[in-house]
């Protein structure tokens, strides 16, 4: 027992070395400050990209880290959108409240609904999930006295971003992004710094234990319900962060953070960043938005084919190989 | 002249379609029923064919049922009506959905373009009908077949390498599939809804006073209940049925048995594309045909398939029929509500039984 329990065992060793900082985190967590100041033109291309990274990296904590397949990621992407728009409207223009509304309010959700995907297969919680997303697509449809239905939620009108406790004037968001870019980033780092903390502590490798054998988690005297719904419930935060900065900084919230081609783009970009190490969805995030950008310039009506026919051959090919071309001409292995 | 622009807004454009356009006897048109953002450029001819159907539905009614008292009978006929409306709708759906019960129970694969092959069916009939001039019966086993050899030969090529992946990978890589599907046809055909022009005989309504069938929907349900018989016949009582039973329940044994399990397959992948791709032919006319077919069905393929469980196919049939009934009434009833209640009461018996409402007690 006091092998395995001390400082010095290979066990620990071992966890100590998976949780060390490797050069090229470092090297990301400073390039996004520095892509704010070497690209001041691109701010609009990269605040979407921030944000697109930033749900990726919320799918990856439960499909990368606890293994749930999701279809309805946009519930709680869109509800944060939704409940930071209104708190803007309604009660408070102030941005960073309404960020913590927003991450509250999803959060909620997520604890609400993680009851739902305890049981069953895959296909059961497929199912369930994209329900979820569906309902509140028809619930933001119908509500339009309180969301605008189809017209999307119009009149927001966000504040200047004060830096709390600090004697100067808040940043009022301007037209070229770059207030807003800024603030996503900060947001990013913050919850890439939270989730690092989270996915190294004990909570993170029993998540990573029960992904991989539930049974197995479970004997060893893991609750696996328990971590299910607390994983499920960040996740949902960290998404509603996600929807919230995007209603937040286009003024504007609409059917669409709903739709089912959300979840499934999310999806994409962090299986193309490569899921269960957290920068996934930030690699998968830059190559999708560039690719979306320079094939919907070349044909704009048509782009979903190429996004389709990328799904297929990255799939068939396998992810592994896809990102490695040196692999593609060699001997193949029996699988 | 250039200059910085001083002021930036997003522009919603608007698109809706009420439905249902008829409540009891109100009949809504023009921008009350529907409104298309300039950018789809076909406000004035939707608004056009309005006043055609307007025209011609009054005509209808009151030539081939002259019934003119309003009050209770209208409202008894016609939750009549939408009780064998929500029959037609549930018998199709089975009809669109039974093949991805097997892909689903058979090989574990989870085949969200499912509905691309039932959409491939019924533009297949719509071209060789409006273009090629094919009448509308030969058109259906044309569908059939049709789409049955592009699912056998995508199974062969694409879809076998996907068997042992993960679901992660499937549902990617399915989707992946759908989205293809749906730019293509939009390429290709174009983003109109299509119709198709039915035979005289199949048009109107049945002469019944006191339930108000439409010939149309008689025919599905008839096709369709068919085609249950069939099925049912071949599972229960047949070789291939049994061998396909078997091969469903446990693969590997089966397979250790002498059977070929692939071709078994590839033969029910074949039927269960064949039989959606007939569905989109028969549903048309009913549940509109555009290239978003395959993700506006979807969730209601998935629905049968999960509700109604993968071991029989009584249970996906049962699911259908009750899905395609509270589907029409919801809709009908409290048209506020929308597809609202479908999702609640799906998610509702999937908590309660996770393998579907009607399976067998297996240990898949």
């Amino acid at each position: 027992m006091s092998a395995v329990g001390s400082q010095n065992s290979p066990a620990a060793k071992s966890l100590r070395a998976y949780a060390r900082w490797r050069w090229w985190e470092l090297a990301l967590l400073a390039a996004l400050p520095l892509s704010w100041l070497l690209l001041p033109g691109q701010s609009l291309l990269l605040n979407e990209i921030a944000i697109v990274a930033l749900f990726a990296v919320s799918l990856d904590l439960i499909l990368g880290y606890a293994g749930i397949v999701s279809l309805g990621h946009a519930a709680f992407f869109g509800f944060g959108s939704y409940a930071a728009a209104l708190f803007a409207k309604n009660v408070m223009p102030d941005p960073l409240v309404g960020l913590v509304v927003a991450i509250a309010a999803s959060a909620l959700l997520g604890l609400v609904t993680s009851v739902l995907i305890l049981r069953g297969s895959d296909l059961t919680r497929l199912m369930v999930t994209l329900g979820v997303a569906s309902i509140l697509y028809e619930l933001a449809n119908k509500l339009d006295w309180l969301t605008g239905g189809a017209d999307g939620l119009q009149g927001v009108v966000m504040g200047p971003l004060t830096i709390p406790f600090a004697p100067i004037a808040g940043f009022a968001f301007d037209l070229a992004g770059r207030v807003a870019y800024a603030y996503t980033i900060v947001v990013l780092i913050v919850v890439l710094l939270i989730a690092r903390r989270l996915v190294h502590s004990p909570f993170g490798a029993s998540l990573q234990a029960l992904r991989d054998n539930r049974l197995r988690a479970a004997s060893i005297g893991l609750s696996v319900p328990l971590r299910l719904v607390a994983v499920y419930t960040i996740a949902g935060g960290v998404a509603g962060a996600a929807g919230g900065l995007l209603a937040q900084t286009t003024g504007f919230s609409s059917l669409d953070v709903f739709d089912f081609h959300r979840s499934a783009e999310v999806m994409l970009v962090l299986v193309v960043g490569g899921t269960g190490y957290l920068y996934g969805g930030i690699f998968g995030a830059i190559v999708f938005k560039l690719l979306h950008d320079v094939i919907s310039a070349w044909t704009p009506q048509y782009w979903n084919f190429w996004l389709g026919l990328f799904l297929v051959v990255l799939v068939l090919v396998g992810r592994e190989r896809f990102v490695r071309p040196w692999t593609w001409f060699g001997r193949r292995h029996a699988p | 002249m250039t200059g910085p622009s001083i002021e930036k807004s997003i522009a919603p454009l608007r698109s809706l379609v009420v439905e249902p356009v008829r409540f009891g006897r109100l009949f809504l048109a023009g921008d009350a029923a529907h409104i298309v953002p300039t950018t789809g450029a076909k406000g004035l001819n939707l608004a056009a064919a309005d006043v055609g159907y307007l025209a011609n539905a009054p005509t209808e009614h009151y030539c081939e049922r002259s019934n003119a008292d309003c009050g209770t009978k209208i409202v008894r006929q016609s939750s009549m009506t939408l009780l064998f409306d929500g029959i037609a709708y549930g018998m199709l759906l089975f009809i669109l959905a039974v093949g991805l019960a097997v892909t689903l129970g058979l090989m574990n694969f989870i085949n969200l373009a499912h509905g691309a092959f039932a959409m491939a069916g019924g533009y297949i009939t719509v071209l060789l009908m409006n273009r090629a001039g094919f009448p509308f019966l030969l058109c259906l086993p044309i569908a059939f077949l049709g789409t049955a050899l592009l699912g056998a030969l995508l199974e062969r090529t694409l879809y076998r390498p996907m068997y042992a992946r993960p679901h992660l990978d499937q549902v990617l890589f399915s989707i992946g599939l759908v989205f293809m599907a749906v730019t293509a046809v939009d390429y290709v055909v174009g983003s109109m809804q299509q119709n198709i022009h039915l035979p005289d005989w199949l048009q109107g309504r049945l002469p019944i006073e006191a339930v108000g069938i439409g010939k149309y929907r008689l025919f599905i349900v008839v096709v369709c209940a068919l085609l249950t018989v069939v099925l049912q016949w071949i599972l229960s009582r047949t070789r291939f049925g049994s061998r396909l039973r078997a091969s469903v329940d446990d693969p590997r044994v089966a397979g250790g048995l002498g059977l070929d399990v692939n071709r078994i397959f590839l033969v029910t992948f074949a039927v269960g594309s064949g039989l959606a791709g007939l569905g989109g032919a028969l549903g048309a006319e009913v549940l509109g045909l555009d290239p978003t077919f395959p993700l506006k069905f979807m969730i209601y393929f998935l629905i049968v398939v999960s509700v109604g469980g993968t071991t029989t196919i009584t249970g996906p049939l049962l699911a259908a029929l009750l899905l395609g009934i509270f589907d029409v009434a919801g809709k009908y009833y409290v048209p506020k509500l929308g597809a609202f209640f479908v999702y609640s009461l799906m998610i509702a018996i999937l908590v309660w039984r996770p393998q579907g409402l009607f399976a067998r007690g297996t240990a898949r």
